[in-house]
């Protein structure tokens, strides 16, 4: 049996890259809706770009809540990418006060702009892992460098699901969060070259135990 | 280790080839764009800038095949830019995988184009391309509706917008277009020097400076780089935030890599 990853569509962002670079490592992924096909499948990756309350709107919508909480129950694998790493937390702060998944607690918050020099942060910046172990950064070395696009970052509550912090300007976040099998990375790992391609690969590893 | 300069090979495109221009005109074949894009995010490019020179219409359908193509095997960012003319033309550009889009003449002839493209897909996705021109005025107060900057030997000058390619002059100040594109919403600036591009003697670091310093979005110096040194110059002097360049990359004469390794040894935050 092939591997069964599927990427979550709720009409927020670019999908197409993701789906292009899991198909590099030649795994055919899909881009659905469908609670079914999510719910069936090996691993399912929650993408996005745009603005935390009407990306939850849109998950809203499409009745798509209950079943990434369905995920959490069933410990399947799950991927967040950007605004789909702040969808898990507890609360955002984009454009208002919203309601999160509340799978990771703690809140998303605006970039202080007397601490950084430009909002939002667009480029490349380095990791420094605080847990080599995490299978998701196996074959990485610390402090490589993946692309970051965002003026919003996720606070976690508990710091033991950090596991990677990224310095801009004077503020020090966490841009690699885990907490069973739930992953998210602030960055775009399908637009990070080598490493990123590394990241989804070690996913699609997991999927596979 | 902070947010790191980047360094953006540009690919000048016509139907899937790369071409490059010397001061806009003279063209001449560099190969296959989505092979080179490949190339050169192997050899460490932090992202990619296709334009389009054809620039027409009913050549559309190439481009997006190009776009297409090439997320399939480039896995860093990239831009595209060239003919496009409204929001449909940004959907398609956006949807078929580019990471951004850069608008030049629609813009200036059309500045709502940047805060409809903005408002819908993110200003991260919008870049507004400037085509820049030095005119040198004799003393500040002979153009008092531009902004004028001193610059060497006791001269001042301010920079015209160009438009179509770098054809058509059209009065506007490029400094005041740029503070206006971003207002609108775009998220970057690329900066083409039209005095500079295609002489290889380096960035116009007056003008690069007196965006970077005037505008809070990233500014991408372009036009007039030929070795590393005049990168490292576009950053440390010109204050840029990315450095775009075509012909020392494809020609291999001095690989990414290379140019990288210097800009660092310069104290420039760089991934390597």
């Amino acid at each position: 049996m092939p591997l069964n990853i599927t990427i979550i569509d709720y009409e927020m962002g670019n999908l197409k890259s993701i789906y292009k670079c899991l198909k590099h490592l030649n795994i055919e992924a899909k881009i659905t809706d469908n609670p079914k096909l999510i719910l069936d499948s090996d691993g399912v990756i929650l993408p996005g770009v745009g603005a935390f309350g009407d990306a939850m709107m849109h998950l809203k919508e499409k009745n798509l809540i209950p079943i990434i909480k369905q995920l959490i129950k069933d410990n399947k694998p799950l991927f967040g990418v950007c605004l789909g790493l702040h969808l898990l937390y507890s609360k955002g702060y984009e454009m208002g006060e919203f309601e999160g998944l509340d799978i990771i607690q703690g809140e998303v918050i605006i970039f202080d702009n007397s601490k950084v020099d430009k909002i939002p942060q667009i480029g490349w910046n380095n990791v420094e892992f605080q847990n080599d172990k995490h299978f998701l950064i196996q074959g990485i070395p610390n402090n490589s460098y993946f692309y970051f696009v965002h003026s919003f970052y996720g606070i976690p509550k508990n710091k033991e699901q950090v596991v990677g912090l990224t310095k801009y300007g004077e503020i020090e976040f966490c841009s690699i969060v885990s907490k069973d099998n739930v992953f998210a990375t602030q960055f775009h790992p399908e637009k990070s070259s080598k490493y990123g391609i590394q990241i989804y690969q070690n996913f699609v590893d997991f999927c596979k135990r | 280790m902070p947010l790191t300069k980047r360094i953006i090979p540009c690919l000048d495109v016509t139907e899937g080839r790369v071409v490059k221009g010397t001061r806009f005109i003279n063209l001449r074949d560099a190969g296959d764009a989505v092979e080179l894009g490949a190339f050169y995010d192997d050899q460490g490019a932090d992202e990619l800038v296709f334009l389009d020179i054809t620039a027409s219409s009913d050549k559309r359908k190439i481009l997006i095949e190009l776009v297409e193509r090439t997320g399939e095997q480039v896995f860093i960012p990239f831009t595209v830019g060239g003919g496009l003319r409204t929001v449909k033309d940004i959907k398609e550009i956006l949807r078929a995988g580019a990471d951004k889009i850069s608008l030049n003449t629609a813009a200036v002839k059309n500045p709502k184009l940047i805060s409809e493209g903005a408002k819908i897909f993110g200003a991260q996705c919008i870049v507004t391309a400037i085509d820049a021109k030095r005119v040198y005025v004799e003393a500040p107060e002979y153009a008092k509706d531009k902004v004028i900057i001193k610059i060497d030997n006791d001269r001042y000058c301010w920079w015209e917008v160009y438009i179509h390619g770098g054809r058509t002059p059209t009065g506007k100040d490029a400094i005041l277009w740029g503070e206006e594109a971003t207002n609108l919403g775009s998220g970057e600036i690329l900066l083409t020097s039209m005095d500079k591009d295609g002489t290889r003697d380096g960035y116009d670091l007056e003008l690069t400076k007196a965006f970077s310093e005037r505008l809070n979005v990233p500014i991408i110096a372009s036009g007039g780089a030929g070795n590393p040194q005049h990168i490292i110059d576009a950053f440390s002097l010109g204050k840029a935030d990315a450095a775009l360049a075509a012909s020392i990359f494809h020609y291999n004469e001095y690989p990414i890599k290379i140019v990288k390794q210097e800009c660092k040894k310069s104290g420039i935050s760089m991934r390597l």
